[in-house]
Formats: structure tokens, sequence, C-alpha cells
């Protein structure tokens, strides 16, 4: 049977899905619906939503179209959520990994290293990371996946602490398998659906990092992102409401979205699950 | 004489869509005062859904359907929830298979029993504490004063099920339901528990409820036995009559699965030149290192010598802790022992360097315990067979080719290479995990405790392969376990571990017929059932 079937029949794997595909339609058909740089002024400011209908979501304080921000920030939030997750999730798992299979001092040193991220919280090492590096889009993108690590690879190491007592690890060291064949192609498989599931979590938190810390005029002004649409929003939160609240709806539908079809994959990537409905 | 608990074709209802219907069909049994009724069967046969449907204990999704429970007369099916739970513990009793996961690891012994006593009477503080004392007296637990205060963790297994046996007992059931009792213990620790549960079932009167897989516990304890298979009694009646004279063809097939004692194949000659000669093997655990301060030190392994003829089976039999698994661990290098020589051939494994071992490895491959935790679960079997020999650089295609011809030799079939481990039996698992260690085509093959997780009649047929594959290839191997009769089948010498020392070693017939060490006397001592031996069926 098909992955594809089987994560058809979960119910929640498909609207997430469904949520993922709309967000990227809204990625890819950016640059057709609106060819303009989404940053210039379109209009008179703080128009309504629906009021003109040449701004369905109506424009911001500086007189932006939002719906033009809106399309143009998923790529962004897209870009954003996917390469930190990535970074995040590759130190993450190595260290962990490391960690977990070797044991003893290794162990000890990297768990010392994860402890030292962890201590920190991870949102005023960002602030840091981007006080001192500067705040263009690729350093904000990497400073965020170098700060949510830790939990990857706390998560990584605990699978890997039992896995490695398995017999079948065993097994694949009596067979003569090297060290990187075993971590990476024995266990590391065995050790993936909390972390699939975890990658969810992490998309998710890179977007509101990322939000956050546009919110706080500290990330790259010169794109249009969902967090600088709401930092944009902020003066205006209590009479012209919508423009925050419309790219947090945006931002809601993407976490929504990643944290289900990871879900829905673990569901159906898990083959001790097959046959079950 | 009446019976105390009686079961009239209780029928209980698996959830749509489990492989029967029915977990336990028309299952009729009664337990006698001061008896004990062993319930036998295999994994799956419905014998610990019969001690859960008479406590009420049964799973999710899990019910009676048909049937009554009768104590003393009373239909318990038929009592509401608080009135079984008067009975739960004060009229009938359990013990369990594990008694470190059914103790509370964060109380004392003693606090616990004592539970017993404040839910079930109205006893003074005072009261309890001596009740309670009493009966950690009347299980023999070794200083019964101290095992009050003591934490589950800081007692010996034999010891938690003693505490598990004081708690059941506390309030004098009529009944007691034991459930795999002992299937966790050593054979020694097994004999004491079996002698205290006659002991106190002489002196009180209980009706004893036993569930057992092993047909040598049945021997040794049972008055009544009914045989399960697949949910149904096929089989009951008095000890003597099944034991000796069982009628139904399923009694005879396990009955004659069971390795017996009496009866040791005659000794195959044996090579005088070694396949393997294990000499001054030593290992500690716990040893100080850099960075870690030092732990209660172990000695695993002290000096053992051992040799391995060819072609032969040399096997080495002890209780958890002598080091036996460690002695499998460290031959096929999964340790690094701290001292000593493990030759195969010329080549001394002990003594090489990480990049040679990985080469040398396929001259000796190991079959490990547990077929559920030793094939990876995210692997297709024939690939998991196939990849000893693509590690060992032999191209894919004759990789997957020798697996094949692999599948044949284990009885499997080979159309069944692209399933994975879960779709396979417990069986089925080991002679995967068996024909993956024969794709190196090893000279020298470790099998640690291969067929100690296995159902009776399927342990027979995995003996009959190893024993037949030797024939075929001229196997030499190394087998571990800690069941004597096993050993005795398969075995053409023997050496007896206690400690991290090998006390006594020899051929089968000596080491069995005649025993000089006095701990490989207690060992024999205390198999199950050693008085009967299986009627020649």
């Amino acid at each position: 049977m098909s992955l594809l079937k089987r994560f058809g029949r979960s119910p929640p794997a498909v609207i997430g899905l469904l949520l993922m595909l709309v967000v990227l339609a809204a990625a890819l058909l950016a640059s057709t619906l609106y060819p303009d740089d989404p940053l210039r002024l379109a209009g008179r400011p703080l128009q309504w939503p629906g009021a003109n209908p040449r701004f369905p979501f109506g424009t911001d304080p500086s007189g932006r179209d939002i719906a033009a921000q809106i399309l143009h920030g998923a790529r962004v939030s897209l870009l954003i959520g996917s390469v930190a997750t990535v970074v995040s999730l590759g130190v993450g798992i190595l260290i962990g990994a490391f960690a977990g299979y070797f044991g003893g001092w290794v162990d000890d040193v990297l768990m010392r290293i994860t402890e030292a991220f962890q201590t920190l919280p991870a949102f005023l090492l960002l602030l840091v990371l981007v006080a001192v590096f500067g705040s263009d889009i690729a350093t904000v993108t990497l400073a965020i996946g170098l700060v949510s690590w830790p939990a990857t690879a706390r998560l990584t190491r605990a699978e890997f602490l039992t896995l490695r007592e398995r017999e079948f690890v065993q097994a694949c060291r009596t067979l003569g398998m090297g060290h990187g064949q075993i971590v990476f192609r024995e266990i590391l498989p065995n050790a993936l659906p909390p972390i699939i599931v975890y990658a969810g979590v992490v998309m998710a938190s890179s977007i509101l990092l990322e939000s956050a810390l546009a919110f706080l005029n500290l990330s790259d002004p010169n794109i249009a992102s969902w967090g600088n649409m709401i930092g944009a929003g902020k003066g205006v939160l209590r009479s012209q409401w919508y423009v925050s609240a419309i790219p947090g709806v945006a931002i809601l539908i993407t976490v929504l979205a990643v944290s289900l079809v990871g879900q829905g994959l673990n569901d159906a990537l898990n083959p001790r699950l097959r046959g079950r409905s | 004489m009446t019976a105390v608990l009686e079961l009239r074709g209780l029928s209980v209802a698996l959830p749509p869509g489990a492989d029967r219907p029915f977990a336990l069909q028309d299952v009729s049994l009664s337990l006698q005062r001061g008896r004990t009724l062993c319930v036998v069967g295999e994994s799956g046969s419905g014998k610990s859904m019969t001690a859960g449907a008479v406590m009420r204990l049964l799973p999710d999704g899990v019910s009676v359907s048909a049937g009554q429970v009768l104590l003393d007369g009373t239909d318990l099916l038929t009592l509401p929830e608080p009135a079984m739970r008067k009975i739960r513990g004060a009229r009938i009793a359990m013990i369990f298979q594990e008694p470190m996961t059914a103790l509370n690891p964060l109380r004392p012994i003693g606090d616990q029993i004592a539970e017993v006593f404040r839910t079930h009477t109205d006893l003074s503080r005072a009261a309890i504490a001596r009740r309670t004392l009493a009966l950690l007296e009347e299980v023999r637990l070794p200083d019964p004063a101290a095992a009050l205060a003591a934490f589950p963790h800081e007692l010996s297994g034999g010891q938690r099920q003693r505490a598990m046996i004081a708690m059941a007992l506390a309030l004098e059931p009529e009944t007691l339901i034991a459930d795999e009792p002992t299937t966790a213990l050593d054979v020694t620790t097994q004999a004491q528990i079996l002698h205290l549960i006659r002991d106190l079932q002489a002196r009180r009167g209980t009706a004893v409820l036993f569930i057992t897989h092993d047909f040598g516990v049945v021997a040794e304890i049972a008055h009544d036995i009914a045989v399960m298979q697949g949910g149904t009694v096929v089989e009951q009646g008095p000890a003597d009559a099944i034991l000796n004279h069982p009628q139904h063809p399923y009694t005879k097939a396990l009955i004659a699965a069971v390795p017996p004692l009496s009866h040791i194949p005659p000794p195959r000659p044996i090579s005088p030149e070694a396949a393997l000669t294990i000499t001054g093997l030593s290992k500690e655990f716990g040893k100080p290192t850099r960075f870690r301060r030092a732990k209660r030190l172990v000695r695993a392994l002290d000096d053992v010598s051992v040799t391995l003829p060819r072609g032969g089976t040399l096997g080495i039999v002890g209780e958890s802790g002598s080091g036996k698994s460690t002695l499998a661990r460290c031959v096929v290098r999964l340790l690094d022992p701290d001292g000593g020589s493990i030759r195969l051939g010329t080549t001394d494994l002990a003594a090489l360097a990480p990049r040679q071992l990985r080469t040398e490895r396929s001259r000796i491959q190991m079959v490990f315990q547990d077929p559920y935790a030793s094939l990876n679960p995210r692997r297709r079997v024939g690939e998991l067979v196939a990849q000893g020999p693509m590690v060992q650089g032999v191209a894919r295609a004759e990789a997957f080719d020798r697996a094949r011809e692999l599948f044949g030799l284990v009885g499997l079939d080979p159309g069944a290479m692209n399933r994975f481990p879960h779709e396979f039996s417990g069986g089925q698992r080991q002679r995967i995990g068996l024909a993956r260690a024969l794709a190196l085509r090893p000279e020298v093959l470790v099998a640690d405790e291969a067929v100690s997780a296995l159902d009776v009649s399927v342990q027979a047929q995995i003996l009959r392969l190893l024993a037949d594959l030797r024939e075929r290839l001229g196997l030499s191997t190394l087998f571990i376990t800690h069941d004597l009769r096993v050993a005795a089948q398969i075995c053409d010498w023997i050496a007896v571990m206690h400690r991290g020392r090998v006390v006594e070693e020899g051929t089968v017939a000596a080491v069995f017929g005649a025993p000089q060490h006095e701990y490989t006397r207690a060992l024999l001592a205390s198999v199950p059932g050693r008085g009967w031996a299986p009627p020649g069926i």
C-alpha cells in the first residue's frame, strides 16, 4: 500500500495538507498576482478590507497592499521556517545522535554544550546574534536555526539511548558495520518519528521567532514578512486591528498546516501502525 | 469436596478485527480447596485472560460474553464494582510474573503490605505492623525487619516475589491466582518460590490457580491440570493422568516438545581440534574512568578458560549474573575484555584493533535472545539477511541470492523476503535471526539464550533446526542458556558458570550424571519437574 494512501486515511493530515497547499499556492502565485514590489506604496493608507476592490485585504499604515504582502510573506515565512528547521534538525540530530550513541565522555561534552545553549533563553540568544551579525534575512534564518537545536538534540539523544541497547543494533555491530552506518542507516530511521513530529514544532516556532524579531523591528526590514506586517500594525492595533490580525491568521494557518502534516507523516511512515485505522 | 472457584462455560469476546473472535470460548474449570490447578498453554492460548476474567481485570475492549465465575456459589460477573473490590485481595489474591513492575517502586515493602490491611480491615496501626512482620517471616525473607523498610529495588527478584506473595496472602484469601509467578526468576530461586507456595498452601488450605507455560513447573506443583489452546480447554484432569497419559493430540505434542532431562541424546564424537579457544578471559564492570568515579565493582568474568571443539556445541549454563552473557558478548567483541585471549584459528579476537576486527567479524556470528528486538523493525527481512554480506563487500545481487538460499535453509518461504519483521511470529523471527548470522558463513555461531523467549513447541523446532544445521554446515556453536533441559539436548560439552567463574565443565553425561561441584548439584536439583520423565509418545 502506498504512503499516500495511508496518509490520506487520516482526516487531520488531509486538512493539514490542504492548508499547506494553500500556503504553497500563495507563495507560488505571489509574483504572478502581484508582480510589483509588495513594499511599494500602493494607495491611501489604512483602507479597510473590502473598502476598495483593488485591495481585498486593505492597506497598512504606510499605504502598502496587505494582500500583496501576505502572498509574498508566505514565501519568506516558508523559506525561513524550512531553512531554520533544516539547520536546527541538522545540528540537533548530529549532536544528539553522537551523544546518545557513543555515550561516555562524548555524551558528557556534547550535553554540557547543549545545556549551555538551553540555559540561555532562545529569544535572548537570538537577539544577541542578530545584534552582533546584523539582521539581513540569511543571518536571521541561520540564527533562528542555531538557537532552536537543543531540544532536537535532547530528543534525538533520548531515542538513541534506548535504541542503541536494542539487540538489532548489536546485531549490526557483529555484522561488522561501521559506526556511521549504524547511526545514520540503522538507528536514525527508528528514531525519526518523534523527530519528524517535532520538526513541525521547530518550523512553527521558527516562523514565530522571526515574527517576534520583526515585531521588535529587528528582522530584515527590506522584505515582506508576516512578522514585519504585524509589527507595522502595532501602532493602530485598537482601531485598524485587521492590519495585525490578517498576517496573524496567515501564521496560524501555516503553523497548523505544518503540525498536522508532520503528525500525519509520522503515522503513515510507521510500519507498525500499518493495517490499523 | 466442593469447588471454591468455578468457571462455567466462560467465553470472553475480543474486539472486532482481532485475529480470532473469542479470547476464551466455553471454558469450564473448577478449583478445589487445598489443591493447585495448573493452567498450561503457549502464548496466545488465553491462559492469562482466564485470570483476568476472574479478577475482572480484562484489557480495554475485551469483555465476558457468556458464562459464570462462581466463588462459593456467588457469580462474580453479576457483582457491582464496589462488591468486586471487596473480593479482590481479600478472597481472591493474585501474584504476577514481574514483581518489580507489580510493586510500587517509591514505597517501602512494609508500607505496601500494610496498605492491604488498611484498605480491607479496621485493625490498629500496631496490629497491622505485627501482622505485616509476621507475613514477611512466613514467606521466609532473610531479614524480615529490614525488608519492611526496604524499597523494591533493594531486594533481589526472588525476595520481591516473596514480598508479593506475602501481600497476596495478607488477608488469608481462599483463592490465589498466580500468573507465571516464577517465569522471570532464576531456576534455584524458582525452586524456592515453588516450594514456598506449596508449603503455604498445605498450611492454609488455599486453592491455587497457577498459570504457566512450563511443563516442568507443572510437574512440580500441580494437583490438577487444564491444557489450553486457542482459548479453549482441550484437556483437563488430575496431574498424573495428564502428565503421563495425555489423550489430546495437542497435549501430547506439548509434552513431547519438553526436552527430557532423563534421556540425554547419545554423545557425538568430539573433535580434538579447537574452533575457538578462550583463555584467561576477564571483564570487570564499574571501574573508574577519567571522568567518572568508581561504582560498585563487579567481576563479570574472572579468568574464564573454555574450548569449543570444531563442529561441536559448547553449552555455557548458569543463572543471571553468572557472567554467561558477558562471555558471549566478549567473544563477539560487543564488549572489550579486560584481559585474556579469544583464539579463533590463529587470530586472537581479543587483541584485534577495531579496523581489523570489522573484517574478521564475519567469522563469528551471534543469534540473539529476543526475536522482537533483534531485527530492525524498519527494514525488510530479506535486506536484514543480505545486509551482513553486503557490509563485508559482497555485491547486492549475490547477497540477496544468498539470503534467498538461507531462507530456504532455515525453513522460511523465500517469497516472504519483502515483508517487515513485525509480520512474522516469534519463532519465524528467530529463524530470520539465524539466517542473518549464517549469511556471513561464520566458523563459530554464538547463540545467546536463542530459544529462551520461545514457546516450548517452537523452541523444539528451533533446537532441531540448530542440530540439523550443525550436521549440514559443520558449525561450531557456543550455546548460552539458563535452561538445563535445553542444554542437555543440544550440547556436547558443558561449562557451568557461577559468579564469573567456570566452576565445572565436562561432557553432558558427566556434568548431568555425576556433578562434582556443589553449585552444579544445586542447579540440577532446582530444575522443575526433574523427577518427571515425559512419556515417550
